[in-house]
């Protein structure tokens, strides 16, 4: 691989990787929070606006990060990889275009309006921010996604190898792959979210303190996780998966690691693949599983890696096993982990259950692990397209960058991001050390949140 | 239609400098007028609630220039690509300042952070000022429409240009105290007392430069970029942009001088525009001229999407930006008036 090539990959994986540990943990709490802020509409009880005020200072640190970390994608389309842009502008523009228009501003206003508006705005125009600021969050969510929808199933567009321009601004919007895509992804970042509140939970309830919101956290969490993990696999991802088989076959044959045309193909739950000798080793298969899910036929034949020529085949194709098995391992897991969770809690058996309240604390990196691997996997799959069939991933940097320059600012972006995530991990500490505030409070536009911290225990209520 | 979109990219890059321009030139002054932890809270408190909002003008006016004109969008910014990189560290530093240094406690920590907010925004200002230069200047463009111009050559505005040179830090200075007095307007029109004065004087000062390097810009420009004086002298209406300007300058002194915050700030706005969109009309038709081969440059018509695209986005960008609007309005009036801090005089 050409060095610069490889090097504007790098940075794009890299910085987009980074932006979206933060992105989907945003995304997934700005529906929970819209969740605690209608149960403390519903009912009255003012423990949910103080579990919301909590997680919206969770938020507003992530959003932050998720930010600054943002606006570099949106130049890097034309910074490394000006060759893609001007061919696909035409269409992937508009898309873009509305995420700023559409999006960015909704929730940078709302974000400021939930933080420090409470005490003007009322109960039920505070509700409605925390609505708003969802709905800003989930159309940003649309618009990348719709975005990496037509690079993976181009639609509604024209032109030719200079460039393609937009011919149905409906068929652009309602592509066919946006719709299961974006559900499996916005699902993906509640997973997240969920878990993590539940994690939380976890932790003050093993820690005997926060007792009272360390049950919310954890009744909240778990049930949110629980119908996001069942929705992920179905209809969600069994969805992706059909279109993947009929639309990227090539995709499917190296994500599960199938070598060979094979009729009654079985599924691969563990294997590694060697790329030399073109097979998986140590393979532990479920037969027939793969015809029976692509087909329901479980003698079908599914293509194998050997029915496509190399120049059509991913180039990475032992990553993009790996991205997808360790996406589906999660993923089931988290299913077993959520259901049973919810069982203990039907059974009321839950915040008592020390050894599973570990399970659910230590679960927390694993759903931004699960997220990536989903994306890699996505991404990985496309190549060696940039567009699917359109064009190739090697026609997409920008020409006149050199691998030097490219080099010198990933250097930059993997310091600037260390820093970030040393930021991001010190402040939140501090924010679940400190916990919820039992009592209204209200913080000033700008701060002020570190020095109300301290007089506010005093005027608990609980 | 291109010519439409023209103008409708430059009505968002002049909101991004007229808006984000306030509370880069409040950050800017932020840890020379705040002198205290409590006048520094207040500084940060003026912009706390719309900084984000302002910013994302420049991603809004980013999205649509990259939808309308592709290639304008492709060729800068890969062209641009080591100052743009620079910009985007710059933000990220900018924004984890403001948000993040009320978060800690104790007097180690803020005064490092308000040293970055301050830093930052300066050099934001310099830099976007240097930006305008070279697209008022013109780059290298090639036959395909690329070019890539390193951080500086020999500073002199020949063939071999670099993103600095004298003209583009010339402008890049004027941008400087434009923003600076622009904060300062801000500053004065939300708080009060010493640090309303203290914004009033610096305000001042900073009109001086202001006068003295506009004037300066002015004859520069019309040397390095003869188009300019081009379109003023075919098109006679084009002088409105220009006499904004003036006007906006003169009025900004006027206004300081009675301690007519609000005006001022208004003034400063409308000679921000005008300044800008005098720099717009003066490269039409072009939207990145080059430096060394007319032909060369990029026009609307070169740089431009298909008509489908352009008639179609209308219909989405009008509503969205009437709903900007909208909520930016809601949001100015909910935090307006002074701002003070409850735990005052503690």
């Amino acid at each position: 691989m050409d060095s610069a090539l490889a090097l504007h990959r790098f940075h794009f994986a890299f910085t987009i990787t980074f932006h979206y540990l933060f992105a989907q943990l945003s995304m997934g709490l700005a529906l929970l929070i819209f969740v605690l802020k209608s149960m403390a509409l519903k009912t009255g009880d003012e423990r949910y606006n103080s579990a919301a005020r909590f997680w919206t200072k969770i938020f507003a640190i992530t959003f932050a990060i998720g930010v600054v970390t943002g606006i570099p994608m949106e130049f890097q389309f034309g910074t490394n990889w000006s060759s893609f842009a001007k061919f696909a502008g035409g269409v992937i523009g508009q898309t873009l275009a509305m995420e700023g228009v559409f999006a960015f501003f909704l929730e940078s206003s709302f974000v400021g309006l939930l933080l420090y508006g409470e005490e003007r705005l009322g109960p039920k125009l505070h509700w409605l921010a925390s609505l708003l600021l969802f709905a800003g969050t989930w159309l940003s969510g649309f618009f990348i996604v719709a975005t990496d929808a037509w690079m993976q199933h181009p639609v509604a567009y024209g032109g030719g190898r200079q460039g393609v321009v937009l011919e149905s601004f409906w068929g652009l919007i309602l592509n066919p792959w946006t719709f299961w895509m974006y559900l499996h992804n916005m699902i993906g970042t509640v997973v997240t979210a969920a878990f993590v509140m539940a994690s939380a939970g976890a932790f003050y309830l093993l820690s005997r303190r926060q007792e009272e919101y360390g049950r919310i956290f954890v009744r909240v969490g778990v049930i949110a996780a629980t119908i996001a993990s069942v929705a992920m696999l179905f209809p969600t991802g069994d969805r992706q998966g059909v279109m993947i088989a009929r639309h990227q076959p090539a995709t499917l044959a190296a994500m599960e690691g199938l070598f060979e045309t094979t009729r009654g193909a079985p599924v691969a739950i563990l294997g590694q693949p060697d790329m030399n000798r073109r097979r998986l080793d140590n393979p532990l298969v479920v037969p027939r599983a793969l015809s029976f899910l692509t087909y329901q036929q479980w003698a079908a034949e599914v293509k194998g890696l050997d029915a496509f020529p190399p120049e059509k085949q991913p180039d990475n194709v032992a990553l993009l096993y790996y991205s997808y098995h360790i996406m589906v391992g999660l993923g089931t897991i988290f299913i077993a982990v959520t259901l049973v969770s919810a069982f203990l809690l039907w059974r009321r058996r839950l915040y008592d259950s020390r050894p599973w309240l570990w399970v659910l604390m230590l679960s927390l990196p694993f759903p931004f692990i699960a997220n990536t691997a989903g994306w890699m996997t996505a991404e990985l799959g496309r190549q060696p397209w940039l567009v699917y069939g359109l064009m190739r991933t090697s026609e997409g940097p920008s020409m006149r960058v050199s691998s030097g320059n490219t080099l010198f600012t990933l250097i930059g972006f993997m310091g600037m991001y260390t820093v970030l995530a040393m930021l991001f991990l010190f402040l939140t500490r501090r924010e679940f050390e400190h916990g919820p505030d039992p009592a209204a409070t209200l913080v000033s536009p700008g701060g002020g949140q570190a020095s109300t911290h301290a007089g506010l225990d005093a005027r608990g209520e609980f | 239609m291109g010519t439409l979109w023209y103008c409708l990219v430059a009505i968002m890059i002049a909101g991004y400098v007229i808006l984000d321009g306030f509370d880069l030139g409040a950050g800017i002054l932020h840890f020379c007028v705040g002198r205290t932890e409590s006048q520094r809270r207040r500084v940060i408190k003026s912009i706390g609630p719309v900084w984000d909002g302002n910013e994302v003008w420049l991603l809004a006016g980013g999205g649509t220039l990259y939808f309308a004109f592709p290639a304008l969008y492709a060729s800068s910014f890969s062209g641009f690509y080591l100052p743009l990189m620079m910009v985007l560290w710059l933000l990220i530093l900018r924004g984890v300042a403001i948000e993040f240094r009320n978060h800690l406690e104790g007097d180690l920590w803020r005064p490092f952070f308000d040293a970055i907010f301050t830093a930052a925004s300066s050099l934001l200002a310099i830099f976007f000022g240097a930006a305008l230069g070279n697209v008022v200047r013109g780059v290298p463009l090639d036959a395909s429409g690329a070019f890539f111009l390193p951080l500086w050559t020999d500073f002199r505005t020949g063939k071999d240009v670099g993103i600095l040179d004298w003209y583009t830090v010339l402008i890049g200075l004027l941008a400087f105290f434009t923003l600076a007095a622009h904060g300062a307007f801000w500053i004065a029109l939300k708080t009060e007392d010493l640090l309303q004065h203290r914004a009033r004087i610096v305000a001042k000062w900073a009109w001086g430069a202001i006068a003295l390097l506009t004037a300066a810009a002015t004859i520069a420009t019309l040397q390095v970029q003869p188009l300019v004086l081009y379109n003023l002298t075919t098109h006679v209406w084009g002088w409105v942009f220009p006499d904004l300007a003036l006007a906006g300058l003169i009025a900004m002194l006027i206004f300081l001088l009675r301690g007519d915050d609000l005006k001022a700030f208004l003034s400063s706005c409308a000679f921000i525009a005008g300044m800008l969109t005098s720099a717009v009309f003066g490269i039409y038709p072009y939207v990145l001229p080059s430096n060394t081969d007319p032909k060369l440059g990029l026009t609307i018509a070169s740089a431009q999407t298909a008509p489908y695209g352009l008639s179609v986005a209308l219909a989405w960008w009008i509503p969205g930006m009437i709903l900007v609007v909208a909520y930016s309005v809601f949001i100015y009036r909910h935090f307006a008036g002074k701002v003070r801090l409850e735990e005052e005089g503690y």
